[in-house]
């Protein structure tokens, strides 16, 4: 049975402060997200810095879509299907590594650029005349739609035609800035491997919750509060400052009126993030020789400017975000509509004392690895929210926290912290991008 | 007092025992007050600081993840996971007892279920034990699981 099916049908999920259970449960709606929703926005695919010499390459997907970034020999970043033309066969499997001047499809030896083209086949006589050249397969591997390397991100569109990178992020961008900025000569370099933490839960439950500033001093209790239990309990020198590790968990156990002062803005397009005047990471220690580096390459106004701002989590739709204070990227890769495998990727910032990205790596396994005390809760709640919305009983998620009447998503806002408008926001532009490829009713009765 | 194989092979046996059968202030009082406990995530990682490990804790972060499997509001040990070490008979790898420093290498399988999951994962722990007070403690224990370049779910409990 088929339910969905048009624009109507998707329209149908949304509506402006609750969402149909059927968008994290149905395997239907799922397959079109990856059909509509993936190929029409720009998503990320990886950092620059994973593929730095010529031939280097990073095997990743877009949505259920797998793909190769790969450097080619003209020093662009390309991303590429990783699928050999002839008979399918993935060309890549290994997570990173280095093919030289060319691929070779392991199968039949069929051999492409780095930039897709076919180089050659063995035995080519066996195709004379066969019209193969004719034929999309037989000019090589297919590139996606379009790419943008973002200041070393490296974004994909897997439509050919569609909205322009600019246009789809605007200012949003200015958090990724951020990020950037703080490395006194504007690079990242990722840190080591990606924690990979496997999720039994649609991989919207986790976008969403980026921006969810109700649920810290809710769910993270047992840890942030215990913690924050346990160091009271210590017996600590005079004036001691919190150790690293205090500093990074005890702000999860802020009250609510630090996440409603701390504000959300959002942007068109789905993007938003915590944290406008302040945030979790306003209150970390200061790291030796870090700011004097920063005033060397900014000035020092600059410098101040640029530390001053500690956005909390940025999401950017559909299915990023990162937390531009200390240079973390977290990536939700669907895997089915009940499964989702989460990425969290650590920077290193050019220039700064090393002190940064141990900090950055402290943070990353103590909030987000598969072993950690916060994930731990956080799982819990996601995967309880995949089994309870099996539940006929009622069939709408809510979405309303401070929701207004007319609320006009296509401009940007700044408001209280706790506001599920973010929520909202990637609602809404969900809609827009499943829906944008969608046959309407009427086009779909007309081709019947 | 001099410290044998027998001794050092009795401890990791004692250690993984108290694991399992949940008793944490007995293995806290384990450690060395700078002890550490450290689980890669890269296969032969060498940067414990500046890269992303699975688990890189001092006595402060244990103590706190012993005491929150126990607290009212912790949500994902309800109902609680249990745990299950089998382990082979442990390499001694150091014994120097003039020095109080030892290294001994344990391969093991390492069991954890909670509600209808249960999983296992293959272990190499290696611990440097000392000598303080006349007990052997835990100055620093590594372990790396094999296929530590998987994703995992929830890992709640102590490997
Ligand atoms: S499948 Fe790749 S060359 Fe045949
Ligand atoms: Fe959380």
């Amino acid at each position: 049975m088929t339910t969905y099916r048009t624009k109507q049908d998707i329209e149908a999920l949304v509506t402006p402060f609750q969402v149909h259970r059927d968008v994290y449960t149905s395997d239907e709606v799922y397959r079109l997200e990856m059909k509509h929703l993936f190929a029409n926005s720009w998503v990320f695919v990886g950092h620059d810095s994973q593929t730095p010499n010529k031939g280097d390459y990073y095997t990743t997907q877009i949505g259920d879509q797998p793909v190769i970034q790969v450097r080619h020999s003209g020093g662009e970043v390309k991303v590429l299907h990783n699928r050999c033309p002839h008979k399918g066969t993935k060309i890549a499997i290994d997570r990173t590594g280095n093919t030289g001047k060319f691929f070779r499809c392991p199968y039949h030896a069929w051999s492409f650029k780095t930039d897709g083209c076919l180089l050659a086949i063995p035995l080519k006589k066996g195709y004379e005349g066969t019209g193969l050249d004719q034929t999309e397969n037989g000019k090589g591997m297919k590139s996606v739609g379009a790419v943008m390397n973002y200041r070393g991100f490296i974004f994909a569109r897997l439509a050919e035609e569609g909205i322009g990178f600019e246009e789809y992020f605007g200012e949003s961008l200015s958090s990724f800035d951020n990020m950037i900025d703080r490395s006194p000569a504007g690079k990242l370099v990722v840190a080591g491997q990606p924690l990979r933490y496997m999720h039994r839960c649609n991989w919207k439950m986790l976008v969403e919750n980026q921006t969810d500033t109700c649920h810290p001093m809710v769910a993270h209790e047992s840890s942030a509060g215990t913690a924050v239990k346990i160091w009271e309990e210590m017996e600590q020198p005079e004036g001691a400052p919190k150790p690293p590790a205090m500093q990074i968990i005890a702000p999860f156990m802020s009250p609510y009126e630090f996440f409603e002062d701390m504000g959300i803005r959002t942007w068109p397009n789905g993007h938003g993030h915590t944290g406008v005047s302040h945030s979790i990471h306003s209150d970390y220690s200061e790291i030796p020789g870090y700011f004097e580096k920063m005033s060397e390459a900014y000035g020092e106004e600059k410098a101040k400017q640029i530390l001053g701002e500690n956005r909390h989590n940025t999401v950017y739709f559909p299915n990023i975000m990162i937390k531009g204070p200390i240079q973390q990227l977290r990536n939700f890769i669907p895997l089915g509509p009940d499964k989702t495998l989460v990425e969290s990727w650590i920077y290193r910032l050019v220039d700064a004392p090393d002190e940064l990205v141990a900090r950055t790596a402290m943070y990353n396994r103590m909030i987000n690895a598969p072993t950690s005390i916060v994930g731990h809760d956080d799982l819990e709640m996601y995967e309880r929210a995949q089994e309870g919305l099996m539940s006929d009983g009622l069939q709408w998620v809510n979405i309303q926290r401070l929701y207004k009447e007319d609320e006009d998503l296509d401009t940007q806002a700044e408001e209280n912290g706790t506001t599920e408008r973010q929520m909202r926001n990637q609602f809404h532009a969900w809609t827009k991008f499943m829906t944008m490829s969608l046959p309407s009713e009427d086009a779909l009765e007309a081709a019947e | 007092m001099t410290i044998t194989k027998d001794d050092l092979i009795d401890f990791v046996y004692d250690e993984v025992r108290m694991l399992d059968e949940g008793r944490y202030d007995d293995w806290l009082n384990l450690w060395t007050e700078d002890g550490i406990y450290w689980m890669p995530l890269d296969w032969k990682q060498k940067d414990e600081i500046n890269e992303t490990s699975l688990m890189y804790e001092d006595q402060f972060m244990l103590r706190l993840r012993v005491e929150r499997l126990t607290g009212a509001r912790t949500f994902s040990q309800k109902p609680k996971s249990r745990c299950h070490h089998v382990i082979q008979r442990p390499y001694v790898d150091k014994i120097d007892n003039d020095a109080g420093a030892f290294l001994v290498t344990t391969q093991m399988h390492y069991v954890e279920t909670r509600l209808d999951d249960q999983f296992l994962l293959a272990l190499t722990a290696q611990h440097e034990l000392v000598l303080k007070d006349d007990a052997l403690k835990i100055a620093r224990k590594r372990v790396d699981i094999l296929n530590c370049d998987a994703a995992f779910g929830n890992i709640q409990l102590l490997p």
